[in-house]
């Protein structure tokens, strides 16, 4: 486990679906040293591309409580990646400074085992360039120091116009995302597999929303 | 998932090639230790065709490679990976299903030495590398130690004789029991003592072979069986499919080059194949009872961390995404997918088990043979393409419906 795990939370009260994370990333992405996220056709019928980011939408409840998730997912940078041992080259790893899990495209011989341990589905093949790609977390902007200060942040943060994505080190219990996740119940998805994803959902606060889980809750009391 | 053509010719080829090796290296140790009459070219050109299975189940695992130019990298991290494991047992089992081919085929290179005159030559010089070497680890050993500046307690030359003295202590103890073992079990004392008995060079490489192919199965098996989220594989019967429907399908092979080759093998191939198939049928049948059972540990609601018992995916995201489709979803029906499974019983385990007890109780066929091991090879492309249908990914759960 790392000292320092750097990671986002998102806070599901306040995401809208309007997927500026999703084209900032891509924007983002698309420009820099590793080369272009090249989309397959894009104007046409079929399109497709690679993409680091995606916001997905649930239906939750029966008519006429029903309410729309809009649900971004990236890389959850698990501090107990599945993805990392299985590599064969060495080319996916974590990074020991800041927790961030990375692949190195000049080393990936593209074998997709790395995607086949992510339960997430967080990992995509880039079609062009034969290697696997995933979230960086933005590691070649949140360090450099030719930007301001406050643009250091991974560009879907600094995108996002509700401010639904929180970015920082959840090992810092001074940092923002710390105390959010603390304060507000922060979860991690599939616990189940016991990777320890580092990316944080907020649930809503809204007190229909779950009222399963509420049944729940109050099972679970009667049973102590 | 979507099975990958390429990896499942890789695995069946490699599969069989593995199986058949160990059937010819069983019929050479019949040859060797009982009067079973010697069967000819059939080790040798057995051991080309397994060569050359292996060769073609590697050609194909490039074409599942994004970068194949880069393969060689793919060897260097067999600390953690499974993968990378079996890319290095691959190639040493290769090495020495060469070597025993050559051996095989060349007698200058395989000559009928007695034992006690190679023990003779070659134990001298062994005896005495193996004794410098062994001195040279020690050593090697007693510095590691003793090269830390820090940890005082060891910057004494002492460590390095306490190595040494304590290593042949525990050596010569082991010797000792050896011996005891030696003189209390006469059997063994006939297979060690191998004095007068011809022994060619390529039982020593066929004993390799079995140990690599082994081990070959072993990281086969673990590449699939490691992956925990995907319930299907992460068993055991993961690995014992692999090497259960690799040796039926090797000795189905041995069978068909002995039907060929060497006619008076062809029993004992024929009978070991029929007990092998036999006992994979079951074992499959067995692991496809227990996936029917599973009950997927991730949900909706532990994916979106939403406990509502009712939830409905609207949208997967930006665009048709391609590679968690294609990857992960094989898009056939299911009708389609139960078809497959009933196919494959029927032509890896019951058409053959039936054609080989045909030929068991009236003659041998080759050319139902090579009928037989059509059938059970197309049968096996059908298992392993069921085997990664039957996969089902959590990240499908992402991945319902486009948009
Ligand atoms: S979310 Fe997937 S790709 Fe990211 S670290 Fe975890 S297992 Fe690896
Ligand atoms: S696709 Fe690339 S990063 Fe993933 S396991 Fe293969 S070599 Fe490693």
């Amino acid at each position: 486990m790392s000292k320092k795990q750097l990671a986002l939370a998102i806070d599901l009260n306040v995401c809208v679906g309007c997927s500026a994370c999703v084209t900032s990333c891509k924007q983002w992405n698309t420009s820099g040293s590793a080369g272009a996220m090249a989309d397959q056709n894009p104007y046409d019928a079929d399109p497709s591309g690679t993409f680091f980011n995606r916001v997905q939408t649930f239906e939750v409840g029966s008519f006429p409580n029903t309410e729309v998730v809009h649900f971004p997912k990236s890389c959850m940078h698990c501090e107990n990646p599945p993805c990392v041992p299985v590599c064969p080259t060495g080319a996916s790893y974590k990074r020991a400074e800041d927790g961030i899990v990375l692949v190195d495209y000049d080393k990936c011989i593209g074998c997709n085992y790395c995607s086949w341990a992510c339960p997430w589905g967080a990992r995509e093949l880039d079609e062009f360039k034969k290697v696997m790609t995933k979230c960086t977390l933005c590691v070649d902007r949140i360090y450099d120091e030719s930007l301001d200060e406050r643009d250091r942040k991974p560009a879907c943060v600094l995108s996002c116009p509700t401010g639904a994505r929180i970015f920082g080190d959840i090992k810092d219990p001074a940092s923002d995302i710390a105390q959010a996740i603390d304060s507000r119940n922060g979860y991690q998805l599939m616990p189940e597999w016991e990777t320890n994803p580092a990316n944080h959902y907020l649930p809503r606060d809204n007190k229909n929303f779950d009222q399963h889980a509420n049944a729940d809750k109050s099972k679970d009391e009667e049973q102590k | 998932m979507n099975p990958p053509f390429s990896v499942v010719f890789l695995t069946t080829f490699i599969g069989m090639a593995q199986g058949c090796f160990l059937a010819l290296f069983g019929e050479q140790l019949r040859e060797q230790f009982s009067t079973a009459p010697a069967s000819g070219n059939l080790l040798s050109y057995g051991a080309m065709v397994v060569l050359l299975l292996l060769i073609a189940g590697l050609a194909a695992s490039f074409f599942h490679l994004g970068h194949p130019e880069r393969a060689w990298r793919a060897a260097t991290m067999w600390r953690t990976s499974w993968l990378s494991r079996e890319v290095i047992a691959l190639p040493i089992f290769m090495c020495v299903v060469l070597i025993y081919a050559t051996l095989s085929f060349f007698p200058v290179f395989n000559p009928d030495v007695s034992f006690n005159l190679l023990a003779a030559k070659s134990s001298l010089i062994i005896g005495v590398a193996g004794g410098v070497s062994l001195l040279l680890i020690l050593i090697c050993l007693g510095m590691v130690y003793l090269s830390i500046k820090i940890l005082q307690q060891w910057r004494t030359h002492l460590p390095i004789v306490n190595f040494v003295l304590v290593s042949c202590v525990t050596g010569f103890v082991l010797a000792v029991g050896f011996y005891i073992l030696l003189a209390l079990v006469p059997t063994l004392r006939h297979v060690v003592d191998l004095d007068g008995v011809p022994i060619h060079w390529s039982l020593i490489v066929g004993l390799a072979g079995v140990f690599s192919l082994f081990l070959l199965f072993v990281c086969t098996g673990m590449i699939y069986a490691c992956l925990k989220f995907l319930q299907q594989w992460h068993t055991p019967f993961t690995l014992a499919n692999f090497i259960l429907l690799g040796c039926s399908s090797g000795f189905m092979l041995a069978t068909t080059l002995g039907a060929w080759l060497a006619p008076q093998t062809t029993h004992f191939f024929m009978t070991s194949t029929l007990i092998l198939t036999i006992v994979a049928g079951i074992v499959r049948s067995a692991s496809l009872l227990r996936n029917k059972g599973l009950v997927p540990k991730s949900t909706l609601q532990s994916a979106i961390g939403v406990k509502n018992p009712k939830i409905v995916q609207k949208s997967s995201g930006a665009m048709a995404p391609t590679f968690n489709r294609h990857q992960f979803n094989h898009g056939k029906t299911r009708l389609f997918i139960r078809s497959i499974k009933w196919i494959f019983l029927a032509l890896v385990f019951v058409l053959p088990i039936v054609l080989l007890i045909v030929q068991l109780l009236t003659q041998v066929d080759l050319t139902l043979m090579l009928v037989t091991l059509l059938i059970q090879y197309l049968g096996l492309i059908a298992e392993r393409w069921y085997f990664f249908a039957d996969a089902n990914h959590p990240q499908n759960i992402y991945y319902q419906v486009i948009c």
